[in-house]
């Protein structure tokens, strides 16, 4: 029913990511009309990364993106994409908080690793919470994580205002996290950025065998001794760590983005998790150095929302060109199934006609009508017609005489190997099912097409005594529009 | 700080908003849905920055209308994500409003150019703004008018389709047998989020939203098994909300920060924040205070904890 369902409703599917690249190319368009487009020389000078600071940025930004792919990843797998929003959100208050004692007992508070440590403290508080939340009420997942993503919100803008009238509280350097400053980035913040990346990396390395059963069955996991609540920590700790290096780069908005979007693309590419997740990192690091480069040329546009585009872009390109569940791949597949579906009913209808009303002499040389054939299933409306067409286009049948068809070899081949799964099945189910022979013809209508070679077997060995020595039983049933016609 | 009829007017909105976003937000927990209202308010940035683009004005009516399209296309295109790309539910709302909040980041960044805006008022809300101008230029602030007229269309339209709304929460199929449209329902309630998140954004801000949606009523979810006084007590909860959020960014909360900073400028916290932080502080009172209760008579009522 659902292959069904999909085939029906794709054009209107694809509307909708058509309407996405509209949105998006309207943004795109509309930028470059509104910031000169950059000479060659610009696009030169940032290209071979000749300023050293564009250096840094890149560097930084595209480590961020490959490792945000590869905890995503496990996240995505473990179906908390939408925990690393209330993460990222739950940072908010930690950095107010660290940035007032920075500046009463250090006398500054802008800086990075004070106010890295008071987001990670905070994000990991929200975890818990949640966690607490979800335990110790009847509250579900979802509403536990939209209640510490806002609460945590509004308690660090509340922080944040009065922060912003301290006197030394210039506030625009703690927005840069709100909305994200990559250009800012510092080579001290670079090589921040890189040990925690690296960290990260070790830890999802080492860990990678305890992740891949708590990803696919964490209550195996938990039934074999894993310690899976541990697990979870480990993992929503890793994803704090990525959040909070992200937060410079992209604004703890957006950070989540980077989490949740290069490996839901990447699933459709593969099925494999380690192929998941190389794909994934590739998504985050090609996003990250696209965004930069594009907001190195347009310097007006917000760096983190060109990286979150950039891999909006690679996400609805994967979903409509994936080679694993891409939805062009999987509407292919569909349609071939039910094109070779309806093939094989139109050669069993034209055999068991033929099986009525034909010369017997042989299957070959015995000629048919359209309406012949039309009486014996239920066909909508040009079903028939075309799966004749198609047929004859792919040598099932022959047509000699304009109107009058007859079965090709190949084709009376397929015909004879479906009419004698059919029939198999449908003795099978009459002598072992004990389903009345009036009622089996629907079933193995559903069945003949899937048969594989070794339940056939089976199907022979089950029947050896029957008349299934015979090349084609006969029909346990009478036959539809066969009233004249002598069949069993 | 003294408590002026400034103050009065702006607990009374945030008052009128918190009812008003607790009508939606309850069946939005019963729908399993609660991080729609935050994709949600993400998401209506790029249908205000195209509106804004399209038509170069300020319009209110013209805002409106394109974050409400905006948001109701967030609910579509992840659903559309969902069910065509197989994709995990919540993994399908985030790729969709991340990707909507960019895009209105960018667009914003625009319109700057055009037209006096900044993604800050969206996302924080300025309810003390909005509330001086309106006082000082009609008497009643507009934003008042606003969440009155809110607040009674969402009234209308729980009271209008209460049974529908019901059915369609706790048991869709059922609903589906008695010839009730639980998906058309659904869609519905998805409506009701979008228009009122877009309706009180501008006063209180996207955040803020989110708290107003899930957080009273999930209080009040923990308090009662009856829809009927869950709608209730989610109001109430709302109302009280309001009122402490306020009154903790006038005084205690900057107290506090004077005495632990030493600083005497600071005056006020932004009361839009606090009432999302109030909000928290009384969900937690209430969790903690049940689970107290519940450990003292263990023989008491069924622990409702699973």
């Amino acid at each position: 029913m659902n292959d069904i369902t999909i085939l029906r409703t794709t054009p209107r599917s694809l509307i909708f990511v058509l309407f996405g690249f509209w949105i998006l190319n309207f943004g795109l368009a509309n930028a470059a009309e509104l910031h000169q487009l950059p000479s060659a020389t610009d696009i030169w000078r940032v290209l071979s990364l000749q300023d050293h600071n564009t250096r840094i940025v890149f560097i930084g930004t595209a480590l961020f993106g490959a490792v945000g792919g590869m905890v995503g990843t496990f996240l995505l797998l473990r179906k908390r994409s939408l925990m690393s929003d209330t993460i990222s959100h739950a940072t908010l208050p930690g950095i107010g908080i660290a940035f007032i004692i920075g500046e009463l007992f250090f006398g500054f508070g802008k800086s990075l690793p004070l106010l890295m440590f008071g987001a990670a403290v905070t994000g990991l508080a929200g975890m818990g919470m949640v966690v607490a939340i979800r335990t110790c009420s009847k509250i579900k997942d979802d509403a536990a994580l939209a209640i510490v993503l806002s609460v945590f919100f509004g308690l660090g803008i509340a922080l944040i205002t009065v922060v912003q009238q301290m006197p030394s509280g210039n506030a625009a350097g703690l927005e840069g996290f709100i909305y994200g400053k990559a250009a800012s980035m510092t080579v001290s913040d670079g090589w921040l950025i890189f040990g925690a990346a690296l960290a990260a990396g070790l830890v999802c390395f080492f860990l990678y065998k305890e992740f891949t059963v708590l990803c696919f069955d964490s209550s195996f996991a938990a039934s074999q001794g894993w310690p899976v609540l541990l697990l979870d920590v480990a993992l929503l700790a890793l994803i704090t760590i990525v959040t909070v290096i992200g937060l410079q780069a992209v604004g703890l908005l957006l950070v989540v983005a980077m989490m949740i979007i290069p490996p839901a693309a990447a699933r459709f590419w593969t099925e494999r998790l380690d192929m998941t997740l190389l794909i994934s990192m590739g998504f985050g690091f090609v996003s990250g150095l696209l965004g930069v480069f594009a907001s190195a040329l347009f310097p007006r546009l917000p760096a983190g929302a060109i990286i979150v585009l950039v891999s909006a872009l690679l996400f609805f390109l994967s979903m409509v060109l994936g080679g694993a569940r891409g939805m062009w791949f999987r509407y292919y597949e569909h349609r071939e199934l039910s094109r070779r579906v309806r093939r094989q009913h139109l050669l069993r209808s034209i055999y068991e006609w033929l099986e009525v009303h034909g010369k017997r002499t042989d299957l070959l040389d015995d000629e048919f009508t359209l309406n012949d054939i039309r009486q014996f299933r239920a066909w909508t409306p040009g079903e028939l017609e075309t799966s004749l067409q198609r047929a004859l286009q792919r040598d099932f049948l022959g047509e000699d005489h304009p109107g009058r068809y007859h079965l090709t070899g190949k084709g009376a081949r397929d015909a004879l190997r479906v009419v004698r799964n059919h029939r198999l099945w449908e003795l099978f189910l009459i002598k072992y099912a004990d389903i009345a022979p009036g009622k089996v013809d629907r079933d193995a209508d559903a069945v003949e097409h899937i048969l594989e070679p070794d339940i056939l077997q089976e199907l022979e060995a089950l029947l050896e005594d029957e008349d299934t020595r015979k090349r084609i039983p006969l029909s346990p049933h009478r036959l539809n529009g066969a009233l004249n016609g002598g069949t069993t | 700080m003294e408590w002026t009829a400034l103050d009065g007017w702006i607990v009374a909105t945030g008052t009128l908003l918190a009812m008003a976003c607790a009508l939606p937000g309850t069946f939005l927990i019963l729908n399993r849905q609660s991080m729609l209202g935050d994709g949600i308010s993400h998401a209506v940035l790029p249908g205000i920055a195209i509106a804004f683009l399209l038509t170069g004005s300020r319009d209110w009516t013209f805002m409106l209308a394109g974050a409400v399209v905006a948001g109701v296309l967030t609910g579509v295109i992840s659903n559309a994500i969902e069910k065509y790309g197989k994709v995990e539910s919540g993994a399908a709302l985030g790729v969709t409003f991340c990707s909507l909040f960019a895009l209105g980041l960018v667009l914003i960044r625009i319109a700057a150019d055009q037209v006096e805006i900044h993604a800050d008022c969206v996302l924080y809300g300025t309810l003390e703004t909005a509330v001086i101008d309106g006082v000082i230029n009609s008497g009643v602030p507009q934003v008042a008018w606003q969440a009155i007229a809110l607040l009674l269309a969402n009234a209308l339209l729980v009271l209008l389709f209460y049974k529908e709304l019901k059915i369609a929460s706790f048991d869709p199929d059922l609903a589906e047998s008695q010839g009730i449209p639980a998906g058309r329902i659904k869609f519905g309630i998805t409506m009701m989020t979008a228009i009122t998140t877009v309706m009180a954004f501008e006063a209180v801000g996207s955040i803020l939203i989110i708290a107003l949606l899930i957080v009273p009523a999930s209080t009040a979810i923990l308090l009662s098994h009856r829809l009927p006084v869950i709608l209730v007590l989610a109001c109430g909860i709302g109302m009280l909300t309001a009122f402490v959020g306020h009154w903790l960014a006038m005084a205690p909360f900057p107290w506090l920060m004077r005495e632990l900073s030493g600083l005497e400028s600071l005056s006020s916290a932004s009361s839009t924040g606090m009432m999302a932080a109030a909000c928290g502080l009384i969900f937690i009172l209430v969790l903690i205070t049940q689970r107290v209760l519940q450990r003292q008579m263990p023989s008491g009522q069924p622990s409702t904890s699973s």
